[in-house]
């Protein structure tokens, strides 16, 4: 009996630390601190309307704008997944003849465009695939290849400065980037 | 090239600082007599005196079994609890049970999906605070075990022991992490979901919450459970390449620590420096061979015009590297952690294989203080097998080893096999696998076999396309985390407790050493003979056969 009266009490206790002071703390610190990214890195357009999260990737389908990696939920941020296909399962050599119709391009595809990531909301896309786009984009846009291609380049970053080699693109940063040059 | 130094920065900068953190948790968990905030912690439990080893393993489960009502309460009424801003509904019973039972045992396998079933009350009050004690259990078993070891009179006591490990190792190093977390992108809101319009017009609905407090006690507990459900592939789990870094340098530091403080305790730091050896050696092994076979292009795409640079892309995020998969993948099942860098059910066969040869064999890092313990167990088995070899009477550290001690020791190795072996073969069989499988064939009796090995050595990670939110796969993977939880921890205190009883042998001439590398490679061996080729056959009929079926229709 008194084992348990005991193993209540550090029940409570632990309760008290664990989950009330350490939420508070990290809670309060990143609220005072990173307010923009402790909400979810939330991107409003000029008029204060929400258009989406820069950690997030969204669909894009209109051949103004440059479009991500498959996702296996349909973009849905509020029950994501992976395809959870097996590598050889013929599967994604069927996704990926679709997406290389909606393409049209005869060169060979980035493999990002065509392979889904672990969440279904990977918001970078390589610098290859980005690069891949441009046509399309700068034609439906009316812009000319280099401006665009500019920009894509200026976008483009490392994901691990030094400790890594191949640039990737966030889709919705440089499509917000193109609307607001064009 | 960068993979190499990639792997060589967060092995070696963990293993460098787990060495001064073993040295203070030895220091936190078995303070000398008087010393440390012990005082406090017997006013808070009011849990007095010292105990045995059954006294202790009660305590333990009494806790433990508390730890499962808590959580099972929370997360059965958490549709009317409070904290909910997305007005989660009720989740089915067996679900209730499963996540629980997965839970309280550090398991942390995820039948549901964070962001879809869990309010922020059960995120944070029944899942994050069990991901803070379970592992504290872990550590508080390890200390005791290593008490008994050392030939102290008692193990200590549990509820003292169970809050240094929470207050003094885990509460400190999750507050760097978790600040480190939010500070770097990771939200911490209890806002509920945003609502966005998309640039072409569509509405988004983008789940978050507490991440940045959860996450990092999921890395450095062994947890592995996510918070939304593809776990750290989630880019609002996992942000960016620095996340990621600390996240895996969190997923292998206390399981490292582990076996510092190991050491120390029982007064052997060159002991535990041969143990250490040998848990890298494995470690490195699994990595290299990850990181190579996931090097290999996406085999379904092979004749399309697709131009594959860097591997094996599917179900891997942009931003974490292409190397951080594999790599992710082994660190998170060397340990027990079990959280996801890479969806496994997409990786290359043979790189799914290096995972499951880890929840194998238990005991190469492991889990946060478990490891250590399913270590002791081989040890136990390699001692007595060095002893039968020079035809002397076994002796560990001075403590004989006699027929009661190697059954024991060999009723765990025993029991890890049948919970897991068996599992697969009854689901392998009948229609509560068979129907569950997502990919054809042999990958499909992966998915089995894999979900069985992640419940009973604790793991957590799945090949998640398989449908495992059933009442049958439930059940079965719930009662295995219970069993492949309890009788590991309980079977080697039982064992340490027979070693108190006895009287000590003095250290002579033929006492078997275990500070050199004779002592470590006969562990090596003793790991690979006892541990892995158990598991041949199957590795066989699952990863080996779906790698050797792709290469039969084009080598590479």
């Amino acid at each position: 009996m008194n084992i348990l009266v005991s193993s209540l009490r550090v029940v409570v206790a632990s309760m008290g630390l664990c989950v009330v002071g350490y939420t508070g703390v990290i809670l309060g610190v990143a609220q005072a601190v990173t307010p923009a990214t402790a909400d979810g890195s939330l991107v409003a357009d000029a008029s204060g309307q929400v258009v989406g999260s820069r950690l997030v990737a969204q669909g894009f389908s209109d051949p103004r704008y440059v479009w991500p990696r498959p996702s296996a939920v349909n973009y849905d941020a509020a029950a994501a997944g992976g395809s959870n296909l097996s590598p050889a399962n013929p599967e994604i050599a069927t996704r990926a003849k679709a997406i290389i119709a909606a393409y049209g391009v005869d060169a060979p595809i980035p493999a990002d465009l065509v392979t889904a990531s672990g969440a279904g909301l990977d918001p970078h896309i390589s610098l290859a695939g980005a690069l891949f786009q441009v046509p399309r984009v700068a034609k439906a846009r009316g812009m000319d290849e280099d401006s665009v291609r500019g920009l894509i380049t200026r976008l483009a970053f490392a994901p691990g400065g030094p400790l890594t080699q191949d640039r990737i693109v966030n889709v919705l940063e440089l499509n917000l980037a193109l609307d607001a040059g064009a | 090239m960068d993979a190499l130094f990639l792997v060589t920065l967060v092995v070696g900068t963990t293993a460098l600082l787990s060495w001064p953190l073993g040295q203070y948790m030895a220091w936190a968990m078995d303070p000398a007599e008087g010393r440390g905030p012990t005082a406090l912690f017997t006013r808070i439990s009011g849990a007095r005196g010292t105990q045995g080893w059954r006294g202790y393993v009660t305590s333990l489960l009494v806790f433990n079994l508390l730890m499962f009502a808590v959580c099972f309460a929370l997360l059965a009424l958490q549709q009317v609890l409070p904290l909910n801003p997305d007005a989660k509904g009720a989740l089915s019973a067996d679900l209730v049970f499963n996540t629980t039972a997965s839970f309280t045992t550090n398991t942390n396998l995820q039948h549901y999906s964070g962001e879809v079933s869990m309010s922020y009350l059960s995120q944070l009050a029944a899942l994050m605070w069990l991901q803070f004690v379970s592992a504290a259990t872990g550590i508080a078993a390890l200390t005791a075990l290593a008490r008994g070891i050392a030939g102290r009179g008692n193990m200590g006591h549990f509820l003292i022991d169970v809050q240094r490990a929470t207050v003094l190792v885990l509460l400190p190093l999750a507050l760097i992490v978790g600040l480190y977390m939010a500070l770097m992108g990771v939200p911490m809101t209890l806002q509920g979901a945003a609502k966005a319009l998309t640039l072409e017009g569509a509405s988004q609905t983008i789940a978050r919450g507490p991440v940045a407090a959860f996450l990092a006690i999921k890395q450095l507990g062994t947890n592995g459970g996510g918070f939304f459900g593809p776990n750290a592939t989630h880019p609002l789990e996992n942000p960016s390449f620095w996340t990621n870094l600390v996240s895996m340098i969190a997923i292998i530091l206390i399981p490292m620590a582990c076996v510092w403080m190991f050491g120390r305790i029982i007064g052997r730091p060159r002991h535990a420096a041969v143990i250490f050896s040998v848990m890298v050696l494995f470690l490195i092994a699994k990595i290299a061979g990850s990181v190579w076979f996931e090097s290999v292009p996406t085999f379904a795409l092979r004749d399309l015009p697709v131009a594959q640079t860097i591997g094996n892309l599917e179900g891997k995020e942009l931003r974490l590297g292409a190397t951080t998969g594999p790599l992710w993948a082994v660190l998170t099942s060397s340990t027990s952690n079990g959280s996801v860098g890479a969806m496994h059910d997409s990786l290359n066969p043979l790189t799914g294989l290096m995972p499951m040869i880890r929840m194998w064999l238990n005991a190469t890092f492991g889990g946060v203080g478990v490891g250590m313990i399913n270590m002791f167990v081989y040890i136990i088995v390699a001692v007595f097998v060095a002893g039968m070899m020079v035809g002397r009477t076994p002796e560990y550290l001075g403590h004989r080893v006699e027929a009661r001690e190697v059954k024991l020791a060999v009723m765990v190795l025993f029991f890890h096999s049948l919970l897991i072996l068996g599992g697969t073969a009854l689901f392998a069989a009948t229609s509560w696998g068979q129907g569950s499988t997502l990919n054809p064939g042999a990958h499909g009796f992966s998915e089995i076999l894999y979900e069985f090995s992640s419940a009973s050595a604790n793991n957590g990670s799945g090949f998640e396309g398989l449908g495992d939110n059933t009442v049958a796969w439930n059940i079965a993977t719930g009662l295995v985390m219970l069993l492949g939880r309890y009788v590991p921890i309980i079977l080697p205190l039982a064992i340490v407790g027979s070693f108190m009883a006895k009287r000590r042998a003095a250290q002579s001439a033929g006492t078997l050493g275990v500070e050199d590398a004779t002592f470590g490679t006969m562990l090596v061996i003793t790991v690979v003979i006892f541990g892995a080729l158990t598991f041949l056959p199957a590795a066989a009929l699952g990863p080996l056969a779906d790698h050797f079926s792709q290469v039969r229709r084009a080598p590479f």
